[in-house]
């Protein structure tokens, strides 16, 4: 009964829109390699005939717009068709960013989460906390991203962590925020059961605060995983170009590899969409699991 | 001198620590000097934080390399304030006033037009929500070789980063207006304009706030790690990038506090128009008491 309307609600005209969205990209792709076919015909003493100077725009090994099938079969080459420790193999790459990622956002989830509880029980925490917390996110703090890895590089720290504490500092602020949302939002008359069953701080905690803040830490942690993964790739761009997607584009840009570039920005794009349906899944199961129902819409 | 040291840091931090619980509490019993208190607590925290900075770089003698002291930064920053300024008008005035405007202006009107048809509505805004979850800071280099190493390429990046948020956000806002007051409308005769402006745009306000903040940090960052791929000899990023690149971290951290300020100020400005705009709105209300 819903399925067939969900295919005609949605996924049709996703679709569409996509469906579009590529034919504009060939047809961008024709006009903006266009002069550089022309160039290249002059510098060889070529005549190309005006159909296959169209052509060979979606063909060129440097474009400025690569078509969208060689960007794909460029995503191919560089995942199945390289062995996985290879260098030019994005599994590798998208390996080190990922476990960047991760890593910062657990650590960000876990300071937000801990940030938050105490904001909720400590009064003055949250008077002097709160509006720095909101205060550091105003802040264009990847800015801050070449520093931290240069310094931390100084003092002998590289590698994972340094990437890893961008994402930390970007992800723990939505958790933190939302927490603090969650952590507040039981009713008063639930609090004041609470009271009258005699329960101290800790089992009011455990009991009512917790289970409440569960689908608020959610909404958070997708916002967090993405923007995660936004840090740990804005932080590979210092260091150098050695590896991880951020890596990718940076060298990608050096040397003119548009269709590096993009296979790059796909394989961040995948797995941006990966981790948010990671974290939506999740979200569903622990949500199954604490006894929520699918809502019904009667009355 | 090491134990006079260690008694200075944790002096700073339990005294002025006490001197918030205080105030804290004397907010609790005297309503009046609450205002005070939700305002000098916060500044107490951060004058601390700045305190305990200076101490323990000047009293363990860390490396300005790796970390100045607060007071070293200020006077790198008071030494380059032209730099500064040349820096600024480059990434701020630029790249992001321009992209800001152009990219939050397309949104809101794209939102605008695939509000009225169904079809788009359904086809763009899952995209829309894929979209904003992407690393688009990540198109910086295309966006550079595309329109050049001046601020058209980082506008061209801050287009993009901000076009999404925007439209689900405004798309949202649309849509808020509740079906007794559209109803309402309709009694009226109103026209799709009339039902826009005394509806859905003011209901819609509050999202469409929600977003341009959220895209005044977005954007500042959208300009700083474009010019990490190429820019002028000025700008904030590309001072950061080859001023890191010296070693001289005093003037990295300068910029950074004036990129901190503006993203602070910028982002400021925007929720007080807010608080004009949507007086109205329960989170406004409860601000004034």
């Amino acid at each position: 009964m819903t399925k067939p309307s969900f295919v005609r609600q949605s996924v049709v005209p996703v679709l569409t829109v996509l469906a579009v969205l590529v034919a504009f990209w060939y047809v961008a792709a024709l006009f903006m390699n266009h002069s550089m076919v022309v160039a290249e015909a002059q510098l060889k003493g070529l005549a190309f005939t005006p159909s296959a100077t169209w052509l060979r725009s979606w063909t060129l090994d440097k474009p400025l717009l690569p078509a969208p099938h060689q960007v794909i079969a460029e995503l191919w080459r560089s995942t199945a068709g390289l062995s996985v420790t290879s260098k030019r193999s994005l599994v590798y790459h998208g390996w080190v960013t990922l476990s960047a990622t991760l890593l910062g956002f657990l650590l960000g989830t876990l300071l937000g989460i801990l940030l938050a509880i105490g904001i909720v029980h400590q009064k003055v925490m949250d008077k002097s906390l709160m509006p720095w917390i909101i205060a550091s996110q105003t802040v264009p703090i990847l800015a801050v991203a070449p520093m931290l890895i240069v310094v931390l590089n100084a003092i002998g720290i590289s590698g994972l962590l340094p990437k890893a504490l961008i994402s930390t500092y970007l992800s723990f602020f939505p958790v933190a925020v939302g927490m603090v949302k969650g952590l507040r939002s039981p009713e008063a008359i639930h609090l004041d059961l609470m009271r009258t069953y005699n329960a101290d701080d800790f089992q009011v905690f455990t009991k009512l605060r917790w289970p409440a803040s569960v689908p608020f830490l959610f909404a958070s942690l997708k916002v967090g995983i993405a923007i995660s993964l936004i840090g740990a790739i804005v932080g590979e761009l210092p260091t150098g170009a050695v590896a991880g997607l951020g890596a990718r584009l940076l060298s990608g840009s050096y040397y003119g590899q548009t269709i590096q570039i993009w296979a790059a920005l796909f394989a961040a794009a995948f797995l941006a969409g990966l981790l948010v349906l990671l974290v939506g899944w999740s979200e569903r199961l622990v949500m199954h699991l604490m006894g929520a129902r699918p809502e019904r819409r009667a009355g | 001198m090491l134990p006079l040291l260690l008694i200075a840091i944790l002096g700073v931090a339990l005294g002025i620590s006490w001197l918030c619980v205080y105030l804290v509490h004397l907010g609790d019993r005297q309503p009046a000097a609450r205002r005070f208190v939700d305002l000098a607590v916060p500044l107490l925290f951060g004058v601390m934080l700045v305190a305990e900075w200076e101490l323990v770089t000047r009293g363990f003698g860390i490396p300005e390399i790796l970390l100045p002291a607060p007071s070293i930064i200020v006077a790198a920053a008071a030494n380059a304030l032209p730099t500064l300024q040349e820096d600024v008008v480059q990434t701020f005035v630029k790249s992001v006033l321009s992209g800001y405007v152009v990219g939050c202006g397309l949104g809101f009107l794209a939102a605008l037009l695939i509000n009225r048809s169904g079809f788009l509505k359904r086809g763009l805004l899952p995209l829309g929500n894929f979209v904003s979850a992407l690393p688009i800071v990540g198109v910086a280099p295309i966006a550079v070789m595309w329109f050049g190493f001046d601020w058209q390429s980082k506008a061209a990046v801050i287009v993009l980063m901000t076009f999404f948020p925007m439209l689900v956000n405004t798309e949202a806002g649309l849509t808020a207006a509740g079906h007794m007051e559209r109803d309402l409308m309709r009694t009226y005769a109103a026209t799709w304009g009339d039902e826009m402006r005394r509806l859905r745009l003011p209901a819609a306000w509050p999202f469409i706030f929600n977003a341009l903040k959220i895209n005044s940090t977005l954007a500042l960052i959208g300009a700083i790690v474009a010019e990490f791929f190429g820019a002028p000899t000025y700008g904030v990023g590309f001072r950061i990038s080859t001023e890191m690149g010296r070693m001289n971290t005093a003037m990295v951290w300068a910029e950074i506090g004036v990129a901190a300020i503006l993203g602070s100020v910028f982002y400021g400005v925007i929720a007080l128009i807010e608080r004009r705009v949507t007086f109205w709105h329960p989170s406004v209300r409860k601000g004034q008491g």
